[in-house]
This record gives structure tokens, C-alpha cells and sequence, in this order.
């Protein structure tokens, strides 16, 4: 098992108002799942993902990742399983905006001390990996929104990372795009790799195996999808 | 830590803004450029006053009523000192062993020269001297001859002229057997100096010289005089001093304990009196110096503030990937660091060539300040490590959700 959550609630103080983002959620998910979180503004899903990719703890109730306890972490130990365990991938690809492509893709790396050298081959790698190799040298701003995107793939993939947590990865992009983008996906899980798409699109929940469906911090249903609702 | 991605990424971002960095660091590069420029010419100054006054000879030393160097009005303790005296001058040429001659003299400054239509400013230094005069104070004769033994106990009004003298006094024909008038006395020209130079820019042959008596006998026997003593050797100048001042006491009968009631100097002296007034120079100047640095530093500080919020997302990014606070801190720390220290060392060069340029249109000289170089930049570099922690402690702590959220 790669993630089991034991009953988790996220409470937010904000001065005198109180907001249970999540009140009570218990999952579980197995090594190469393809899951996706859906469910609308406002139901947790944010809060959700957050805890999911170790960016945040849960107020109560308990955190495995590989059997490691994720709850009582500290800042510096929740960055050391983010940089070691998962990969992200955002809306709004979230690419340094003065680093060029290979420079971007090599920062988990630069953050666990691998040597320069190595970094570089592993990052070209990636890139290639996402078929971005002869962009390497383009910054994000000379690059088309599904090009960052799959920049931003190769970076979450640089470190072969035991989960991929995509955050509306194809929010931004045209529905074409974001098909290329989601058939890169499945490739990457097609290889193994963990994937947790959040989204509210049903089209895009549909390439994964099975999809939660949050609503006031809570699950409100689960389903399984079948190869044959897939488009 | 990853010192390449934080040198790498400072410098980046140095560049990105480059009017902005310029004009944070502004302050620093004006504050070490002038520290530098000022270091630098009084080094050269010092090493240049070290270079002169070692002509005056390092095996000869002056004896005086008052301190050569006495800023603002004279002390009470002085003035009411007894004179120094002829008489003493011959106790120490009798009695002194180590002492190879003693001449004493007597200054008029502002006195004007006169032939004929001729005359020149109110400036020229006249000394009352004995033969003695010329080997002391490194004078030599051009033409003609010194003062003689018979001209000082004759009182004889005879003049030597020096240089400057001669070219306004006798721009043409031979000086030599000529009467000149020295405001109102009438001296008969038997000699004329070489050519001296300057020290500190001031002509060493506007000058002219009479002999002792004759000095006393036109400004009067009641003054104090200076005594210009030469030991046979620089290595006896020690003894010579001490012989001296033993002398002198007995002469002017000091009571033992008491202090001297007069001056001796030297050009070692006078070296360490002048390096005394450059290091108070610099000193002062470190002083102020070091507040502008830390007015600097107060503006890189909110420089980096600035930068951080902008920047809000990039260490939102950062931290998602996997950079611990440390990562965060080095970097914000490494950019202030690199950002003080380009200030520095283009003050550093900038002071250099300014004082540089001074040397080459003044008469000032120049000394590259090689230690203050560096510890200017080192000192600048401090400025932005220190002024650096607040910004960068900052941004260290700033919470990876948040962050990625600003907009």
C-alpha cells in the first residue's frame, strides 16, 4: 500500500471564524492506482490534495506514505518526502519563469544534492521522456501552455517519484492539448507510476481507474471506472 | 545547501533587475569609492611625506622652544617657556660627543626682496644662520660662497639668495656684489643657493639667508631660536638626542622629574606626527563610512523585502519540489551577499580610479590600498549577510501552499 489515511480532519482558523475544510476522510491507495479527486469549489478537494502531496498536515487523524507517519512531520521533513516522493503537477505549470526547461526540470534534483553532472543527464532524460528534448534551452515564456506543461511533467518526473499528484492539469489548456497532455499520463502510469488527478471535468476523471467525489470535506461517493467509459 | 544553484540564481536575478540592483547598491559603491579614493591618497600621501622628509637627512634633529606641529593657538605651557638660546647651541657643540655640527638659526617668514625696480611677494623665508646652516639643512651654494665664521662674528651684512629669489629679483645679469634691500636693511649678495624643490608643494627656494648676528642685530636678540643639530651618523642619532636633552636640562636648569621645557624633533618625528593626523583622517573617515554602509544595508534590506514578495511564487515553487527552509535561506542570503559585494567591488574600483586620476592632474600621488580593498569588500559583503538575515529568514518560513497561491 502506497497511501493509507485514517480519518483525517483539517481545521483552518482564520481569526474568529472556523473553517472544517475536511471533516473525516479515510483512503486508501495501492501502488500504479490511477485515482481521481473530484468535487466542486469549496469541497475539500484543494485541502485534499494538500495533505496528499505532504504540502500540509491533517489537524487530526493519521498519514501513512509508505508507512512513514506523515502527520507529525516537521517543515524540513515534509520538503525531504515532497523532493524524494511525489511529483507535482499544476494548473498553472508553476515553471520558474527566468530558468529555461532542463534548468526548471533538474530543480527537485539540485534540492537532494545530486551532483551537477548526473543532474543534467537525468533532466535531458525527462525532457525526452515528455518528447521536449530539442526545448531545453527555451524558457517558459518562448513555450506554448501544453509545452510548460509537459515541462512541468518532466519535473515532477525527474525523480522518480512513487506518486504524481496533478492538480487540473489541463485547466489551462485547450481541450486538444489537454488531450495530448492526458494521453502523456497514461503512459506514465502505463509504466508503473502512482497518479492522483484532482479535476472537476468528468472527461478527464474518466481516464482514470477510480474517481472520489468529495462534498463538504466529506466522500460522497466512490466509483470505479470501467475501460469502457473511457473516450 | 547548493551553492552553484544560489550563486547561479542570485546573479540571474541581479541581472533581471539590473536598474534596481544598481541603485540598491548605489550607496554602498559611493561609500567604499570614497573611502577608497580618500585611503589611497593619503597612502600616497605618506609614503611621499616619508620620501621628502628623508632628504632632510635621518642623522639630523631640531631643538625648539615649542612643538613643530601645534594645531591652533599656542599653549600657555609653551609660551611661557624659557628661550632657547646661542648659549645653548655652544653648550652643545662643546660638550656633546656624538654631535658632528650645531648650528643654530633664526626664521623670518614674509619678508619681501628688493633691487633696484625688482622685488617680489611678502613671502620669502629669511634665516639668521651660521656655516653650519648649509650642511644641516642640505643647502648648496650654486655661485659664489656661504656664510663664513667672520661673516657672523663681524655681523656682516652679507645675503645668500635662493632660486626663486634670484629669477624675480635678477631675471637678467649676475646677482653676485649687488645690494639688495630685505624690507628696509641694505645686504650685499655673495652667494646663491641650488635649486631645492618642494616639500608638500611648498618652494624650498623661496628663501634667503643672513648671518645669525646680523639677524639679532635687525630683529632683536630677545627671540627664541631653533638649533639644528647633526649627529656624526644616523646610527648615533639616539645618543646624540640623549646628550642633547642632558645638556639642555643642566643648561636651562631643569629640575630632575621635571619634563623638557623644549622640543626636539626629528623627521622621524615629524613622520610620526603626520602619520598620527592620517590615521585620525582615516579613522574618521571609517566612521562615516560605516554609517552610510549600514544606510546601505537598511535599503538592501527593504530591497529584498520587495524582491521575496515578488518572488513569493518562485519560493513557493521551490519549496513543492523539495527545498528545505535552509535552501530558501542560503539562497535569499547568497543573492544579498552577491548583490553587496558587486557593490563593493565596483566602489573599490571606481575610488581607485578616482584617485588615480587626482594623481595624475594634481600633485597628489596615489597608493593602491591593497588590505583596505579587501576589507571593504568583505566589510560590504557583511553588510548584505547581515542585512540579508530578516529578508531571507523571511522567506524561508513563508508556508509552500500560500505561496504557490499568490498571485
Amino acid at each position: 500500500m502506497l497511501i493509507d489515511i485514517e480519518n483525517i480532519e483539517k481545521l483552518y482558523e482564520l481569526g474568529a471564524t472556523h473553517v472544517h475544510a475536511i471533516r473525516g476522510i479515510s483512503l486508501s491507495i495501492e501502488n500504479n492506482e490511477y485515482l481521481s479527486i473530484m468535487g466542486p469549489s469549496g469541497s475539500g478537494k484543494s485541502t485534499l490534495m494538500n495533505i496528499l502531496g505532504c504540502l500540509d498536515t491533517p489537524t487530526k487523524g493519521t498519514y501513512l506514505f509508505r508507512g512513514e507517519a506523515i502527520q507529525d512531520m516537521n517543515d524540513d521533513q515534509l520538503a525531504a518526502i515532497r523532493n524524494r516522493e511525489i511529483g507535482f503537477v499544476f494548473q498553472t505549470f508553476n515553471l520558474l519563469p527566468r530558468a529555461n526547461a532542463l534548468h526548471n526540470v533538474e530543480l527537485p534534483l539540485v534540492y537532494d544534492g545530486t551532483p551537477a553532472r548526473e543532474r543534467k543527464q537525468r533532466a535531458v532524460e525527462a525532457l525526452e521522456a515528455v518528447g521536449l528534448a530539442d526545448r531545453a534551452h527555451h524558457r517558459p515564456s518562448e513555450m506554448s501552455g501544453g509545452e510548460r506543461q509537459r515541462v512541468a511533467i518532466a519535473r515532477a518526473l525527474v525523480n522518480n517519484p512513487s506518486l504524481i499528484l496533478a492538480d487540473e492539469p489541463t485547466g489551462n489548456l485547450d481541450s486538444k492539448t489537454g488531450e495530448e497532455i492526458m494521453k502523456i499520463f497514461e503512459k506514465i502510469h502505463g509504466q508503473g507510476n502512482t497518479i492522483i488527478l484532482v479535476t472537476h471535468e468528468k472527461y478527464i476523471a474518466a481516464y482514470s481507474q477510480r474517481a472520489i467525489h468529495l462534498l463538504d470535506g466529506k466522500i460522497e461517493r466512490e466509483e470505479r471506472i470501467e475501460d469502457s467509459q473511457k473516450t | 545547501m547548493n551553492f552553484g544553484e544560489n550563486i547561479g540564481t542570485g546573479f540571474s536575478n541581479l541581472r533581471a533587475n539590473k536598474l534596481r540592483s544598481a541603485l540598491t547598491i548605489l550607496a554602498i559603491i559611493i561609500g567604499v569609492m570614497a573611502i577608497m579614493g580618500l585611503w589611497s591618497i593619503l597612502q600616497g600621501l605618506q609614503n611621499n611625506v616619508e620620501q621628502q622628509l628623508a632628504i632632510l637627512g635621518s642623522n639630523t634633529f631640531q631643538v625648539q622652544k615649542t612643538p613643530a606641529l601645534q594645531m591652533g593657538r599656542l599653549d600657555r605651557k609653551y609660551r611661557n617657556r624659557k628661550n632657547v638660546t646661542v648659549e645653548h647651541a655652544l653648550a652643545i657643540r662643546d660638550k656633546a660627543s656624538a654631535v658632528k655640527l650645531v648650528g643654530p638659526e633664526d626664521w623670518q617668514f614674509g619678508v619681501t626682496v628688493k633691487y633696484e625696480d625688482k622685488k617680489t611677494n611678502p613671502n620669502v623665508q629669511l634665516a639668521g644662520g651660521t656655516p653650519e646652516f648649509a650642511e644641516n639643512n642640505g643647502y648648496f651654494v650654486a655661485e659664489g660662497r656661504f656664510i663664513t665664521n667672520n661673516d657672523v662674528d663681524r655681523a656682516r651684512r652679507v645675503i645668500i639668495l635662493g632660486k626663486d629669489v634670484v629669477k624675480k629679483v635678477f631675471p637678467y645679469g649676475n646677482p653676485l656684489g649687488k645690494w639688495v634691500r630685505v624690507d628696509a636693511d641694505r645686504y650685499e649678495v655673495v652667494g646663491l643657493l641650488e635649486e631645492q624643490g618642494a616639500i608638500f608643494g611648498e618652494s624650498q627656494d623661496n628663501q634667503v639667508v643672513i648671518p645669525l648676528t646680523t639677524f639679532q642685530n635687525v630683529y632683536g636678540k630677545n627671540r627664541s631660536i631653533n638649533i639644528t643639530v647633526q649627529a656624526w651618523s644616523a646610527d648615533d642619532m639616539e645618543r646624540a638626542i640623549e646628550q642633547t636633552v642632558a645638556i639642555l636640562r643642566v643648561e636651562r636648569k631643569v629640575p630632575p622629574g621635571e619634563p623638557n621645557d623644549f622640543e626636539i624633533w626629528s623627521s622621524k618625528t615629524f613622520i610620526d606626527t603626520f602619520n598620527n593626523i592620517a590615521r585620525i583622517i582615516k579613522m574618521a573617515a571609517i566612521g562615516i563610512v560605516s554609517i552610510a554602509l549600514i544606510v546601505a544595508g537598511i535599503g538592501i534590506m527593504n530591497i529584498m523585502l520587495v524582491s521575496i514578495r515578488e518572488r513569493t511564487r518562485e519560493i513557493g515553487i521551490r519549496k513543492a519540489v523539495g527545498a528545505k527552509r535552509r535552501d530558501i535561506l542560503s539562497q535569499f542570503l547568497t543573492e544579498a551577499v552577491i548583490l553587496c559585494a558587486a557593490g563593493g567591488i565596483i566602489g573599490i574600483a571606481l575610488g581607485i580610479g578616482v584617485a588615480e586620476l587626482l594623481a595624475a592632474t594634481t600633485p597628489l600621488r596615489a597608493a593602491i590600498p591593497i588590505v583596505p580593498a579587501f576589507l571593504a569588500l568583505l566589510f560590504s559583503s557583511a553588510v548584505g549577510l547581515f542585512f540579508g538575515i530578516y529578508p531571507a529568514t523571511k522567506a524561508a518560513r513563508l508556508d509552500p501552499i500560500e505561496s504557490l497561491r499568490y498571485e
